[in-house]
C-alpha cells in the first residue's frame, strides 16, 4: 500500500489516477499512523516551497516523513521533491525536509522562458530502480521555476535548459522526480510502476 | 531540449465530439474520452476539450469527460468553454484537468486571471485570445467566434494577460482559422515576442509543411489544431516525423 500524502499542496488527483491505472493499491491519507502502516510514500507537492513547508509544519508531519524515510521507500515529485532537500531560497530562505543534501533555487534560465514548463529529455546519471526501461532522450513532463542543488552521485537522471537540471534524484530509499511522472506518458508510468515494486522487493 | 508541442483540440458539446469523427478501433464514435485515449496512443503531447456547451447539464457531462479521460490518459489535459468563476476552475481541476482556458471571461473580467493564478498557480491558466487583423493594421481581440470585437489590442492583451499570471497564451487568429492555408505568422510573432510566456499556436493548420512553418518563422512552443486530426487527415505521429526530419525537437 502506498500512502499519498495529503497536506493540503499537492495534485492528489492525477497522482491518485495515475496509481489506480496502473492497479496500484493506494490511499490519500494525512493520518500518521496510516503513514506508519503504508509499505511506500509518495509527497506530492504544487506550488511555492515555503507556503509548502508550513503546511507540512502545521500538518504535523515533519517528524512522522523524517522518520518514516528512514524506514520505507518515498518518492518526492514536483515540489514533493524540491522539500526533500535541506532549505528552499524561494522568495525567503526556508527549512526543507532535509533528507536529500542539497538547495533549491532559482533556475538561471539564461533568456529562456521561465517557468521551465513542457516536454523534456533525460539523460541518466546514476541509474536507479526507477530507471530500468528509461533510455536517454526520453522526454517527461516539467513545471517549474525552481531547481535543485545537490552533488553529482545523488542525480539519477538530469535534462537540460540553458543549465543541467536533477530530473531524477535518490539517495538511499528516498526517490525525488522534479517533473509529474503522474503526466510523462509510458516513461513516467514506468517508472511509478517500479516505485511500487520497490515495496514488493523489501517484503 | 524542451520539446515543441502538438496539442489535437476536441470540440465537445453535450458529452460528444462535434466533428464527425471516424478513428478506427474505438468503441464509440466522437466519444471524447476515446478520441484522447486515441490522441495519446498516437503521441499527442497535450489534449485539449473545448466546451461548446451552453447549457447547466451539458457542464456536468463535461466535469464527467474530464474525470474519465484523466483516469485514462497521462499527458497533460486542458479545459475551456464557458470557465468564468474561480469556483469553476476548482470544479474542473479536481476531476482532473491539469490546465484551463479561459476566453471572453478573461477579456469581461481579467481579474479572473490573478484570482486563478493566485489560487491555482499560473501553470493552470491558460488565456485564450482570439484574435483579427484591423483594417488600419494590428489584431483586435475578438469575442463569441469573431462576432463581436472588444476594441482591444490583441498584443497589448497578450502583455496584460501575462502581467496577471497566465501562465501560456492560445493564440488563435480568426483570419486563418478554417482557411487551411497555415498558421498566422505575422500574429504570431507579434505576440511570441511582447510576452515571456508560452504561446500556442491556433487557427489555419493544413498541411504538415504549417507546422515546421510555424516553429521556424516565430516563437511559438506549441500548435494546436482540431479538424486535421478529427477527419484523420493527419496523425500526430505523421506531425511528429516531419517536424523530425526538419530537426525540430519532439518528444518520441
Amino acid at each position: 500500500m502506498i500512502a499519498i500524502i495529503d497536506y493540503g499542496a499537492g495534485n492528489l488527483f492525477s497522482v491518485r489516477n495515475a496509481l489506480e491505472y496502473l492497479k496500484i493499491e493506494h490511499t490519500i491519507s494525512a493520518d500518521p499512523a496510516v503513514l506508519e502502516a503504508a509499505d511506500e510514500l509518495i509527497l506530492p507537492g504544487v506550488g511555492a516551497f515555503p507556503d509548502a513547508m508550513r503546511m507540512l509544519r502545521e500538518s504535523g508531519l515533519v517528524p512522522v516523513i523524517r522518520e518514516q524515510a528512514a524506514k520505507k521507500p518515498l518518492l518526492g515529485i514536483c515540489l514533493g521533491m524540491q522539500l526533500l532537500f535541506e532549505k528552499g531560497v524561494e522568495f525567503e530562505e526556508t527549512e526543507g525536509l532535509g533528507l536529500i543534501e542539497g538547495s533549491v533555487r532559482l533556475i538561471d534560465a539564461g533568456g529562456l522562458k521561465i517557468p521551465h514548463m513542457g516536454w523534456n529529455d533525460l539523460t541518466v546519471l546514476n541509474p536507479c530502480a526507477l530507471t530500468v526501461e528509461t533510455q536517454n532522450g526520453d522526454y517527461v513532463y516539467f513545471v517549474h521555476s525552481y531547481r535543485a542543488e545537490t552533488p553529482d552521485e545523488t542525480i539519477s537522471c538530469y535534462t537540460n535548459y540553458h543549465e543541467r537540471i536533477p530530473a531524477l534524484v535518490h539517495r538511499g530509499l528516498i526517490y525525488g522526480a522534479q517533473f509529474h511522472p503522474e503526466k510523462s506518458g509510458s516513461v513516467g508510468l514506468a517508472m511509478l510502476r517500479n516505485f511500487a515494486g520497490l515495496a514488493g522487493e523489501r517484503k | 531540449m524542451l520539446a515543441k508541442r502538438i496539442i489535437p483540440c476536441l470540440d465537445v458539446q453535450n458529452g460528444k465530439v462535434v466533428k464527425g469523427v471516424n478513428f478506427v478501433g474505438i468503441r464509440e464514435v466522437g466519444d471524447p474520452v476515446e478520441c484522447a485515449v486515441e490522441y495519446d496512443r498516437q503521441g499527442a503531447d497535450e489534449i485539449t476539450f473545448l466546451d461548446i456547451t451552453a447549457t447547466h447539464e451539458g457542464r456536468s457531462t463535461m466535469i464527467d469527460v474530464v474525470r474519465n479521460t484523466a483516469r485514462r490518459v497521462f499527458v497533460p489535459l486542458t479545459v475551456g468553454g464557458g470557465i468564468r468563476t474561480v469556483d469553476d476552475f476548482r470544479e474542473i481541476l479536481r476531476a482532473g484537468a491539469d490546465k484551463i482556458s479561459v476566453n471572453s471571461a478573461a477579456v469581461r473580467n481579467p481579474q479572473l486571471i490573478h484570482d486563478a493564478a493566485e489560487r491555482f498557480g499560473s501553470q493552470c491558466v491558460v488565456v485564450a485570445i482570439d484574435a483579427k487583423r484591423r483594417p488600419d493594421g494590428g489584431f483586435t481581440v475578438v469575442v463569441n467566434g469573431g462576432r463581436i470585437d472588444m476594441k482591444l489590442d490583441a498584443i497589448e492583451w497578450a502583455k496584460t494577460c501575462e502581467q496577471l499570471g497566465a501562465g501560456e497564451i492560445l493564440l488563435t487568429s480568426m483570419d486563418t482559422d478554417g482557411c487551411r492555408n497555415g498558421f498566422d505568422l505575422e500574429l504570431t510573432n507579434a505576440v511570441t515576442e511582447a510576452v515571456h510566456i508560452p504561446v500556442i499556436a491556433s487557427g489555419g493548420c493544413g498541411s504538415l509543411e504549417h507546422f515546421s512553418e510555424v516553429f521556424e518563422k516565430t516563437g511559438a512552443d506549441a500548435a494546436l489544431a482540431a479538424s486535421l486530426f478529427h477527419f484523420r487527415e493527419l496523425t500526430v505521429e505523421q506531425v511528429k516525423d516531419h517536424l523530425t526530419s526538419r530537426r525540430i525537437p519532439v518528444r518520441r
